[in-house]
């Protein structure tokens, strides 16, 4: 069956639809979200075990695999421990609309915690970030109990 | 005890960036029946089947269940495994489990995707936790920015140390009929490409590709009737870490690489890979974990990858060559990813890898790599294990 490329179908599915998810972000996660959305805080969490501090913090360390409960505050600063500035444009699942490039994504560790946050960080001078570069979170005005109430974090001159 | 097992066929497509000529079910039946054909066996003869994707990819669920008619699993035991990036990995590691039990004699084990059906990055954010890091995170390729970013920092190397690894698995990919990219770059091609996400290249990267790959595994007694060339089950290891990418704090190394390397080398009683081991076939999404990883896995030092590539004893005609099949950066239907790395060691130590041929395999070794940062690993040799 002899047959033209355009004789080949894709079928497109439609993006206008609300996802229909609803996660339970639990008790730690939620006050971490809450700090954020009404004081601007960050808090972690102390593994009794390692006495590594996790941020955003968790019920379970899983390499000791035993329950966390001493929360600790950290930050407000912290160190880019590693970063990339994304140049290419991609459909974000979340909104199903393509991401405006470029822009700077890296891993933050709070002054106090172990690990690190993933987040956006601003910049005005490209050439100015660097891993061990010091940062700060800047805040949405309207926040939303999202991770995304941190709009981002900034360098400190 | 563990039965004795062994790879006796393998089946691919000819990886392409869209199939549009194929569904899905028939993308993975092109695959099934030439691992049929190459074991002279019909699906009569097979016991039970496992396949494997990633469903967001396609978007479809229950792949076990609408793959059937492709797959031949009709009224046999089938079941679907999911890993991430590493599941055709897993897929391999599982079928060998499952015929080492003894509960399977001859077992077909499928690994497929058509990425051409979703935006692949898009997809991958989707494994991410929804509330901490979904919003933020970009793919694999930001994660793998990161890493390259942290290594470059540490150790020192460049983004021309990473151009030579793209254009080693380029070339070597040009040896292979099954290959989705085919082309002869030079280092200057690799950093003039454009910049996806600093320092990565585009050619620094690996493609996303419609494919599908099929494997048998056949027990001892068996598998010797299949092929005069069994690829036997060695040794296998796997590590996974930890559930958010935030977890990850050692950027510039591999763990999971190191500790599954350590497993699997003390399963094989060795402690020089680099000099024992014949092939391998690396799940190296991109150019920079050429060297990186290698390092986690013992082949030298920290921080001397770059030197190892340089010196081409990872080329075609070195001490240990690397991704004869021109690897990931050449082909990556993402499901069927790590097991057409096991299936490539299969045809080396069969000595049916025909121009990608490395001579007088017997000793050769394919990864799987995915998801939060976790490795799969799986030694198999020429000489039926004591």
């Amino acid at each position: 069956m002899p047959e033209k490329k355009t004789d080949l179908l894709t079928i497109h599915s439609a993006l206008d639809a609300e996802q229909p998810f609803r996660w339970s972000a639990g008790r730690y996660r939620s006050r971490f979200m809450q700090e954020i959305r009404d004081h601007k805080r960050f808090y972690g969490i102390k593994c009794p075990k390692c006495g590594k501090v996790y941020v955003p913090p968790k019920r379970v360390c899983g390499p000791c695999f035993v329950e966390m409960d001493e929360p600790v505050e950290v930050g407000p600063e912290g160190e880019i421990m590693t970063f990339t500035i994304l140049r290419f444009s991609f459909v974000d699942p979340e909104t199903g609309v393509a991401k405006p490039v470029p822009y700077a994504y890296g891993a933050v560790k709070f002054d106090g915690a172990d690990t690190q946050l993933s987040h956006f960080i601003e910049y005005e001078d490209e050439s100015k970030l660097r891993i061990g570069g010091r940062v700060r979170a800047v805040f949405q005005e309207d926040r939303k109990g999202s991770i995304k109430d941190i709009r981002a974090f900034k360098l400190i001159e | 005890m563990a039965r004795r097992t062994a790879i006796v066929a393998t089946g691919q497509t000819y990886h392409k960036s869209i199939r549009r000529d194929v569904n899905g079910q028939e993308l993975i039946n092109e695959a099934v029946v030439r691992s049929l054909e190459d074991a002279q066996l019909t699906m009569d003869d097979i016991d039970g089947v496992i396949i494997g994707n990633m469903d967001h990819f396609e978007g479809i669920n229950y792949v076990d269940c609408w793959s059937i008619d492709g797959s031949g699993g009709y009224m046999k035991p089938t079941m679907k495994l999911t890993t991430g990036g590493t599941t055709g990995a897993t897929l391999a590691i599982a079928g060998y489990h499952m015929v080492a039990s003894g509960m399977f004699d001859k077992l077909l084990v499928i690994g497929w995707e058509k990425n051409s059906e979703s935006d692949t990055t898009g997809g991958i954010i989707t494994c991410t936790d929804p509330i901490v890091e979904r919003p933020i995170v970009a793919g694999a390729i930001s994660g793998l920015a990161c890493e390259a970013q942290a290594y470059m920092h540490k150790y020192g190397a460049t983004p021309r140390d990473a151009a030579r690894v793209s254009v080693r698995d380029h070339k070597h990919g040009c040896n292979n009929p099954h290959a989705h990219l085919r082309l002869d770059l030079t280092i200057e091609d690799v950093l003039h490409s454009p910049v996806l996400a600093d320092p990565l290249r585009l050619h620094d990267m690996c493609p996303r590709t419609d494919g599908a790959c099929a494997v048998i595994f056949a027990c001892e007694g068996i598998a010797e009737k299949i092929t005069s060339a069994p690829a036997w089950v060695l040794a296998t290891a796997n590590r996974h870490m930890f559930s958010d990418y935030s977890d990850v704090v050692q950027m510039a190394s591999l763990l999971s690489m190191v500790e599954a390397s350590k497993e699997l080398w003390g399963k094989l009683g060795i402690k020089e890979p680099l000099k024992k081991v014949d092939v391998i076939e690396m799940y190296q999404p991109y150019s920079w974990a050429g060297m990186m990883w290698i390092e986690d896995m013992g082949l030298c030092k920290k921080g001397e990858g770059p030197r190892l590539i340089w010196d081409g004893v990872t080329d075609m005609g070195g001490e240990l060559p690397i991704n004869p099949s021109g690897g990931v950066i050449c082909t990556n239907p993402i499901g069927a990813t790590g097991l057409i790395r096991a299936a490539e060691i299969a045809l080396q130590i069969q000595g049916k890898a025909d121009k990608r041929q490395v001579p007088d395999v017997q000793l050769g070794v394919s990864t799987g790599f995915g998801g939060n940062w976790w490795t799969d690993m799986i030694a198999f040799g020429k000489k039926k294990p004591a």
